[in-house]
């Protein structure tokens, strides 16, 4: 079981506001999923895991990229070839 | 001929979030077929929004791979279709544009997430269209509207441009009025890519054949089981009847990791989607985010107020399942049930070559039928399989129960497309319209 605190820290670590009134809702669907979700602690591995797959790497070389003018476009807020974002501090 | 196509049919199920009122298309296979995208593949210069507010207003600097060989091919993007926020649902109704209504009766979802895809293709507006299928997308919509979805191997079609929700679940897939279409499309759009490390080089060029004389198909209890309509199931059971009366070699089997793979599935899909959903914060793209205040709560505003619920719900339960203490009890746990699953489609499939079952437990749901996330998820259940194993499956339409499309779904070996979709076509050659 968690608690509606947990799912406040937790909304809190992604990043997302919800509202102290929601907090209830989510934690009650959390709660049914979470309990959905304990069939995991049956699982047994049923061999080895697998040694088939490799990873695809290339050349770390330089490449066109897009136009920074396009790339810009998009962006909420800029200054000259930079794109501002909030306060860090 | 290149051309302009002018784009006129009424959309009376909101399948469009972004329409081209005069699509122009160039030479080729393809060439002035008009052609619906699903709005979380890039397309160059117009809106792509993922079915989110987060991403209103932006306009991608560049072409998906799939779109680009659709340009090749001469077609005529002539807009972009609703979806659940992301492609995070099994209905459509969780599109932050407005839900997408089933053209067979408007009171029922389209099914999801590539609700407007298939919408557009059922009501006649487009012949053929693009989705995506991270558990189901593809082929849920294809059976709740009536129509042909293949969701293909993983790998077999690039995701370079596909706005990433699930990377190792999701691919592309065509979706079509008929097989044959639902094979063209396939034709054109599966072909190597660099930019996507997943991307295998193994085109498809095949015309489908009806000949399924002496192929045997599995049929795994577990597809029949609790909570299938005892009339989908019915149904799906006269289209295998049909397949074996056209020469088919029908056996039962089982698929025992059955039993936790929507479970693996959810954990997967919403610890990627934590991840991958971290970029959208109003900075790069979309509607501006606030700059005067802190990063954590301009971000944390942003993100409350333009993310739908579901998306909210998923990427908060997936930061939940990767967060220190718990990752081994969600995350590692649902790699070892995903590798089970995998290997429980190799083992079956070496003893058949496909395996046959519905698409969807049920009919197309009403609005609103499915209040609470996890009976939503739940329905979920006959499709996600072949995402964890990474094996391709069709849908095709099999028959009707309450006036609504019923879908028969054919799952085969890895890069076993043709076979599935020989076995659709010829399905569709015997069986009821």
């Amino acid at each position: 079981m968690i608690s509606e605190r947990e799912v406040e820290s937790i909304a809190k670590l992604a990043d997302i506001r919800i509202q102290k009134e929601e907090l209830g809702e989510f934690t009650v669907q959390f709660n049914a999923i979470l309990e959905y979700f304990d069939v995991l602690d049956r699982v047994e591995a049923a061999g080895e895991g697998r040694a088939d797959l490799v990873n695809v790497f290339r050349e770390d070389e330089v490449r066109p990229s897009l136009p920074v003018e396009d790339v810009l476009a998009n962006a909420g807020s800029t200054e000259e070839t930079f794109i501002k974002g909030p306060r860090v501090m | 001929m290149a051309g302009t196509f002018h784009f006129d049919a009424e959309d009376r199920s909101n399948a469009f979030i972004t329409r081209v009122e005069s699509a122009t298309f160039g030479d080729g296979r393809l060439a002035g077929i008009p052609l619906a995208v699903k709005d979380n593949i890039s397309t160059r210069g117009m809106q792509t929004t993922c079915g989110s507010r987060i991403l209103e207003g932006y306009i991608p600097p560049y072409d998906a791979h799939v779109v680009e060989l659709l340009r090749e091919e001469g077609a005529a993007i002539v807009g972009k279709t609703n979806l659940d926020e992301f492609g995070m649902g099994t209905t459509t109704e969780n599109s932050g544009f407005g839900p997408t209504t089933n053209p067979h009766d408007p009171a029922r979802v389209p099914g999801g997430s590539s609700g407007g895809s298939a919408a557009a293709v059922a009501a006649g507006m487009v012949p053929m269209a693009l989705g995506t299928d991270t558990g189901g997308s593809i082929r849920c919509p294809a059976a709740f509207c009536g129509i042909v979805g293949l969701k293909p191997t993983y790998g077999r079609v690039s995701r370079y441009g596909l706005i990433a929700y699930s990377n190792s679940l999701e691919q592309i897939g065509p979706m079509g009025r008929s097989v044959a279409d639902v094979g063209t499309l396939m034709e054109v759009i599966c072909r190597h890519d660099a930019r996507d490390s997943t991307s295998y080089d193994r085109g498809y060029a095949h015309a489908p054949s009806g000949e399924i004389r002496g192929m045997t198909i599995g049929i795994p209890a577990e597809y029949f089981g609790e909570g299938v309509d005892p009339a989908v199931a019915e149904c799906v059971r006269d289209a295998i009847a049909t397949l074996e009366s056209a020469g088919a070699i029908v056996e039962e089997c089982s698929i025992p990791s059955m039993e936790y793979a929507l479970a693996a599935y959810y954990v997967t899909c919403t610890s990627e989607a934590s991840s991958n959903l971290a970029r959208f914060d109003g900075v790069r793209y979309g509607p501006g985010v606030g700059t005067k205040r802190s990063w954590h709560d301009e971000f944390q505003e942003f993100r409350g107020e333009h993310f739908g619920r579901e998306v909210q719900r998923r990427v908060m339960l997936g930061t939940f399942a990767l967060s220190a203490g718990y990752y081994g009890k969600y995350y590692a746990k649902a790699q070892v049930a995903k590798e089970n699953v995998r290997r429980d489609f190799l083992r079956v499939l070496k003893s058949v070559d496909v395996i046959a079952g519905p698409t969807m437990p049920t009919i197309a749901f009403r609005f609103g039928e499915k209040s609470d996330p996890l009976s939503m998820y739940l329905s979920d259940v006959l499709t996600v399989p072949a995402n964890l194993a990474g094996v391709p499956a069709i849908s095709v339409p099999c028959g009707r129960v309450e006036g609504m499309p019923v879908g028969l779904q054919i799952i085969g070996q890895h890069f076993a497309d043709e076979v599935v979709v020989d076995v659709a076509f010829a399905f569709e050659q015997e069986g009821p319209a």
